[in-house]
C-alpha cells in the first residue's frame, strides 16, 4: 500500500503526487490534514507517522512543493528513514531505485534508496494530474509532542501587491546583465506595461541591487509559466533557466550569438537589447495605430 | 546571540553542465566555486542578527579541504570563526551529514542560540539536513524564512506563502531555514579578506558512514536543445517580434 500526503486536495501539486502513485500499480491512501488545523509540519509529520504505523505501507508520498518537502523530511526524521526529494521516476526493490531532481532540474540523480518505507517526495510537472480520488481527512494526532507543536503558523500578513504578478502573468519581460544599470531597466518596463505583463530579472541583478529579489526568475527565485517569456540580455545560467523552463515559449534577446540562452529559446533575437526592445515597444505602438 | 550558519561548497555552473566519464560529478575543471544562494543569506542573515545584538558568529562546512575558500569568503564578509568537517570529496548523503553536523555541534564550546541552513542546497537540493540535525538536537525547525526579527529569547519568522506571509515564533535556541531574498548580501572588503586570514578555523575529519540515500550515477537530462528561429539582428527584428506577439495573441 502506498500512503499519500495530499497537502491540498485542489492543488495540481499534490494531485499530481496522487498520479504519480497510481502510476506504481499498488493500492494507495491519500490522506490530507484537517483543513482547519493551522500548518505545523512538525505535528503534520507525528499525525502522518501515526498512520505509517497503523497501515505499514511501502511507500509514502508527498507533492514536492515547499511544505510536502518539509512534512516528509520531518517523516523521515522521525522514523530515522532516508528521503528522496523530487523525484521523476521510481523502481521499486530493495533498495528502492529513483531517479531525482538536482540543480533546479538541470541535472538528474539515480539514486539507490535503502530503507522502509520508502519516503518520497514527487517532482513537479512529471505526471499530468488527474482525478484525485477519495482522500481522507485525518485530524491531528495527539501523539505531537510540545515541541513538534511549537512550529506552528500563528499569523497570516496578506500580500500586498500592486500589478501583475510574476507567477500569474501571461507575458514576462525580463532582464540580465546586459541591461546595465537599475535604470536601464525603463525599456524593459515599458516593454513589459504595454504588453499587460510583468517585469523580471536574472540573479545578477539582484545581486547588483538593480531590482528587488520579489522579481528574480530563476533556481532560487520565482518560477514562472508565462504564455511567453522575453529574456533580455541573460545569458542562459542554469540558475536562472531553472525559473523560467515552465515558459511556453522563449524569445531571447542577446548580442552573442552563442549565449547558451539560445539553445533554449523559440526564438531568437541577436542584438543590443537597448536598441530592440524599444524597437520592439515602438512597433507595438504603430500596430495599434498609437 | 550566538549563531551557527552552515554552508556548501558547490560549483558555480554556468550555462552548461558537462559530466565526468563516471558520471559520479559535475566536471569542474574550468569553474569556479562558491555556496548555494540560500545560504549566503544565511550568512548575512547572522552578520546583521550579531551586529543588531551582540554575540558571534559561526561558520561550519562539510566538505573537501578546498571548501575552505568559502569558509574564508563568509569570514570575509564577517563570520567570527569556522568549522570544517573535512571529507576527501565524495558525497555524504542528507542522515551522514546532518549526523556530523550534531557532533560537532554537541562537541563545540560555543553553544548556539539560532542554527541557520539554507532552504535547500543549490546542487542537491534534498531538502532535510536542517530538519534532520534539529531533530537530533530536540529544537524546533522553521523552513523557508524570508525575514527573522529576534524579540529577548523569541524569534520572529515571516515565510513567503501565496496570498502573503506566514508568521512563525518560537523560542531559542532553534533551527532556522532561509531563502534568497531575506536580505542582499554585503560583498567582502579588501580588508574583510585580511581579516578572514587570521580568523580561526577548527577542523575535524568525521567518519563516513554508509549513504541510505546512495547516488548511483548523474544523469544530464535529455537534451531540449532547440534550434531557435533567428527574428532578425539589432532594431530591425521589431517588426518580426510583433507578428510572433500578433500570432501567440499578446498583442
Amino acid at each position: 500500500m502506498i500512503l499519500v500526503f495530499v497537502e491540498d486536495p485542489t492543488d495540481e501539486l499534490s494531485q499530481q503526487a496522487v498520479a504519480f502513485a497510481r502510476g506504481m500499480e499498488e493500492e494507495i491512501e491519500a490522506v490530507t490534514i484537517d483543513e482547519g488545523a493551522e500548518y505545523a509540519p512538525a505535528t503534520w509529520a507525528r499525525t502522518l507517522v501515526a498512520r505509517i504505523e497503523q497501515r505499514s505501507p511501502s511507500a509514502v508520498m508527498a507533492p514536492g512543493t515547499d511544505r510536502g518537502n518539509e512534512v516528509l523530511a520531518h517523516v523521515g526524521a522521525m522514523l530515522g528513514q532516508p528521503m528522496a526529494a523530487n523525484c521523476v521516476s521510481v523502481t521499486p526493490g530493495d533498495p528502492a531505485s529513483v531517479l531525482r531532481v538536482r540543480w533546479g532540474g538541470s541535472l538528474l540523480e539515480e539514486a539507490a534508496v535503502h530503507g522502509a518505507p520508502l519516503l518520497l517526495s514527487t517532482a513537479a510537472h512529471v505526471v499530468a494530474a488527474g482525478p484525485i480520488g477519495d482522500v481522507e481527512t485525518l485530524p491531528v494526532t495527539a501523539d505531537a509532542s510540545e515541541l513538534d507543536q511549537m512550529v506552528r503558523v500563528v499569523e497570516r500578513v496578506p500580500a500586498t501587491t500592486a500589478g501583475v504578478s510574476l507567477t500569474d502573468a501571461d507575458v514576462v519581460v525580463s532582464g540580465g546583465r546586459g541591461v546595465g544599470s537599475a535604470e536601464g531597466f525603463a525599456v524593459i518596463e515599458e516593454l513589459a506595461e504595454l504588453l499587460g505583463g510583468a517585469v523580471g530579472c536574472s540573479r545578477a541583478v539582484t545581486s547588483a541591487g538593480w531590482r528587488p529579489h520579489s522579481d528574480q526568475v530563476g533556481q532560487t527565485g520565482t518560477k514562472i509559466s508565462p504564455e511567453i517569456y522575453i529574456a533580455c540580455g541573460i545569458s542562459g545560467a542554469t540558475q536562472h533557466m531553472a525559473g523560467c523552463k515552465g515558459a511556453k515559449r522563449l524569445l531571447a534577446i542577446n548580442p552573442d550569438g552563442e549565449a547558451s540562452i539560445f539553445a533554449s529559446a523559440d526564438y531568437a533575437v541577436i542584438g543590443d537589447l537597448h536598441e530592440v526592445v524599444p524597437a520592439i515597444s515602438a512597433e507595438i505602438r504603430r500596430a495599434r495605430g498609437g | 546571540m550566538n549563531i551557527l550558519v552552515c554552508v556548501k561548497r558547490v560549483p558555480l555552473t554556468g550555462g552548461k553542465i558537462n559530466l565526468t566519464p563516471d558520471e559520479q560529478a559535475i566536471q569542474t575543471r574550468h569553474l569556479g566555486f562558491t555556496i548555494s544562494p540560500h545560504e549566503e543569506c544565511g550568512a548575512e542573515e547572522a552578520i546583521r542578527l550579531v551586529e543588531q545584538h551582540g554575540g558571534s558568529s559561526t561558520v561550519l562546512t562539510l566538505g573537501p579541504p578546498e571548501a575552505e575558500e568559502q569558509l574564508r569568503d563568509m569570514m570575509a564578509i564577517g563570520i567570527d570563526r569556522g568549522i570544517h568537517l573535512l571529507t576527501d570529496g565524495t558525497e555524504w548523503d542528507p542522515q551522514a551529514t546532518a549526523a556530523a553536523i550534531v557532533e560537532a555541534i554537541r562537541g563545540d564550546e560555543q553553544a548556539y542560540d539560532l542554527i541557520l541552513f539554507g532552504n535547500e542546497s543549490a546542487d542537491a537540493g534534498n531538502y532535510q539536513v536542517a530538519i534532520r540535525v534539529a531533530h537530533a538536537l530536540g529544537l524546533p525547525c522553521v523552513n523557508g524564512i524570508k525575514a527573522i526579527s529576534v524579540d529577548g529569547d523569541r524569534v520572529r519568522c515571516e515565510q513567503e506563502v501565496a496570498g502573503g506571509r506566514d508568521v512563525y515564533v518560537v523560542a531559542v535556541p532553534a533551527v532556522v531555514t532561509v531563502k534568497e531574498g531575506i536580505n542582499l548580501p554585503r560583498y567582502p572588503s579588501v580588508p574583510g579578506r585580511l581579516r578572514a586570514k587570521r580568523k580561526p578555523v577548527a577542523v575535524s575529519t568525521p567518519a563516513r558512514p554508509e549513504s541510505r540515500l546512495e547516488m548511483v550515477r548523474l544523469v544530464l537530462p535529455e537534451g531540449s536543445s532547440k534550434q531557435a528561429e533567428v527574428l532578425g539582428r539589432g532594431a530591425e527584428a521589431a517588426p518580426s517580434v510583433v507578428q510572433v506577439l500578433q500570432e501567440i495573441g499578446v498583442v
